[in-house]
């Protein structure tokens, strides 16, 4: 169970006098158990999107369902993990993740010893059981909160950037793990992103959305074969795919920025003129 | 980083570093008696206050004279009053600054008046609450309490206003109804700063004993300090002064040593200072 269905959503923020329009008329079906990333430039939405799902935000109009349900507030059928790790500063790794099994709403999930356990051991982080967040790794921090997150078995995980501050190199560890625990256990999973590669990497469907509206633009079906491997990220296929989804990122972000191209270029050529002064001083 | 396990183990050169001050104080202050610099009456030197202090404590000498042995009682007067004054008013302002902080609601009813009482030093108090209250403890506690609770209200409430949204959302969204996100996510988060609010409450409730029992009552190191004024005792003054100085920092201290038993994950991510 985990299939959301968002219909002719619009979400208007008033910010001061002028309204702004994160999302318009938004239609999105995700599947039971289906992968599907949000990518797109900064301001495009998708993490309004997601928070709608999440039920953190309410519509201005349209409806969002989720298992045959309208979405009414957070919940733990829909476990969100957020860029900013949340982490409780003041309980161990071991207590994080037992959090949401100790809270009243998840009592029928089962005793948490055995689920902490198993989920310290899936995350390599049962050395490090008795560390404060603080005392972690940015990688290993992350880990712990998707960790926390999963205890409570959501039928539905919601992805906010959740790598976006982490380095390139842990970022594709991270991206190999999700998928790992994904592959182990399949949940329906909605992860936004502004990394191509990352969202097509991940994705059964990539959903590219442009801004000033935020509306979707294209959804691309990413037929790669599973489990993903991180040597695909060179083949045909996959570079394909990149290519095409960074075209549709790209005119749409240049699209804002369209009357600053010719200042873009004719500031070229005093900078390489700089240069040239510059290494004409080293020599 | 300093942590507690260096601090079992202090070099020499660290027990120096402790000393310096408070040594070269004494020596200057004793110089300065010796030579005629000030008169003995006036700034009596260390050496004489030792002796007076002692006979305070203990009443063995007679030093002290009319004071003799006198100490323990004025201490605990001043201590009791701090720590009754101290309670109320720490109290009320943790609720009071929680509540601010968790409700704008009560942050409209509540604020602007606490804001203007707050500019109001409590030292004005004095006068209205000693007809209020008459002579005695009621005054002094009700001063002591009234200094207390605006550092404690007001870090309260910074406390939960600096707490991460990310953590509060995550927890709603776990599932946490009302009474969870306040225990569980709270009253941890704000606790940091509740204990440092505390502490400024603690340092105040000391410089408040002082004022109300030169007034109010006729115990009490601060009735001491001044008894000792009217009767020309610089010596016996001193002897309070420094009295009232130690027990205000063995009080200052054990708000820390509760910080630290309850804290032991604020101190990673600060700067904690060089070795």
């Amino acid at each position: 169970m985990g299939s959301i269905s968002v219909s002719a959503v619009s979400k208007r923020f008033e910010t001061g006098d002028v309204d702004v329009t994160a999302l318009d008329a938004v239609d999105m079906q995700v599947r039971d158990q289906e992968f599907v990333t949000l990518v797109g430039a900064s301001g495009c939405g998708k993490s309004t999107l997601l928070n709608l799902i999440a039920g953190f935000e309410t519509p201005s109009s349209g409806q969002v369902v989720v298992d045959g349900a309208p979405v009414r507030g957070p919940g733990p059928d829909r476990g969100v993990v957020f860029q900013q790790t949340a982490l409780f500063p003041w309980l161990t790794v071991e207590q994080n993740i037992a959090f949401g099994l100790s809270l009243r709403a998840n009592r029928d999930k089962g005793e948490a010893t055995p689920i902490v356990e198993r989920l310290l051991e899936r995350t390599g982080l049962a050395a490090f059981r008795k560390r404060r967040p603080a005392e972690l790794s940015g990688g290993m921090r992350q880990r712990a909160a998707i960790a926390s997150v999963l205890a409570i078995d959501p039928s539905t995980l919601l992805m906010d950037e959740p790598f976006g501050a982490l380095d390139a190199l842990t970022r594709s560890i991270m991206q190999d793990f999700l998928l790992e625990l994904w592959e182990a256990r399949r949940k329906t999973v909605v992860l936004v992103t502004h990394d191509i590669d990352e969202a097509i990497y991940l994705a059964d469907r990539t959903i590219v959305m442009t801004a000033h509206p935020g509306r979707i633009s294209e959804v691309i079906e990413v037929d790669l074969p599973r489990p993903r491997r991180y040597e695909m990220r060179s083949t045909a296929a996959f570079i394909r795919l990149r290519d095409h989804v960074t075209q549709i990122v790209r005119a749409e972000a240049m699209k804002g920025t369209a009357p600053l191209d010719a200042t873009a270029a004719s500031s070229a050529m005093p900078d390489s003129a700089m240069t040239a002064t510059m290494n004409a001083h080293t020599k | 980083m300093r942590s507690r396990n260096d601090r079992a183990s202090t070099r020499p050169a660290e027990v120096l570093q402790y000393l310096v001050l408070p040594a070269a104080v004494l020596v200057l202050w004793q110089v300065a008696s010796d030579v005629g610099f000030v008169r003995r009456n006036i700034l009596p030197p260390p050496s004489e206050v030792v002796l007076v202090w002692y006979d305070l404590i203990t009443g063995s000498t007679d030093a002290a004279a009319r004071y003799s042995g006198s100490w323990l009682g004025h201490a605990w007067a001043s201590t009791w009053r701090v720590f009754a004054g101290f309670a109320w008013g720490a109290t009320l302002g943790i609720v009071a600054g929680l509540l601010i902080g968790l409700s704008r609601a009560v942050e409209r009813m509540l604020d602007p008046t606490l804001q203007v009482l707050r500019n109001i030093p409590v030292t004005a108090w004095v006068p209205l609450s000693l007809v209020f209250f008459g002579i005695g403890n009621a005054p002094a506690i009700f001063l002591i309490g009234l200094g207390a609770f605006f550092p404690a209200a007001i870090n309260a409430t910074h406390g939960v206003r600096q707490i991460n949204i990310t953590l509060y959302k995550a927890a709603r969204m776990m599932g946490a109804d009302e009474r969870e996100l306040l225990r569980r996510v709270i009253l941890p988060g704000a606790l940091p700063s509740i204990l440092t609010g505390l502490r400024l409450s603690m340092g105040i409730a000391w410089v408040l004993v002082v004022v109300a029992e030169i007034l109010a009552v006729r115990r009490g190191l601060g009735y001491l300090l001044n008894d000792a004024y009217l009767f020309y005792r610089n010596d016996v003054v001193i002897a309070a002064m420094l009295s009232i100085g130690l027990l205000g920092f063995v009080s200052d201290r054990l708000v820390v040593l509760v910080r630290r038993a309850l804290l032991t994950w604020n101190e990673k991510e600060t700067f904690g200072g060089e070795h």
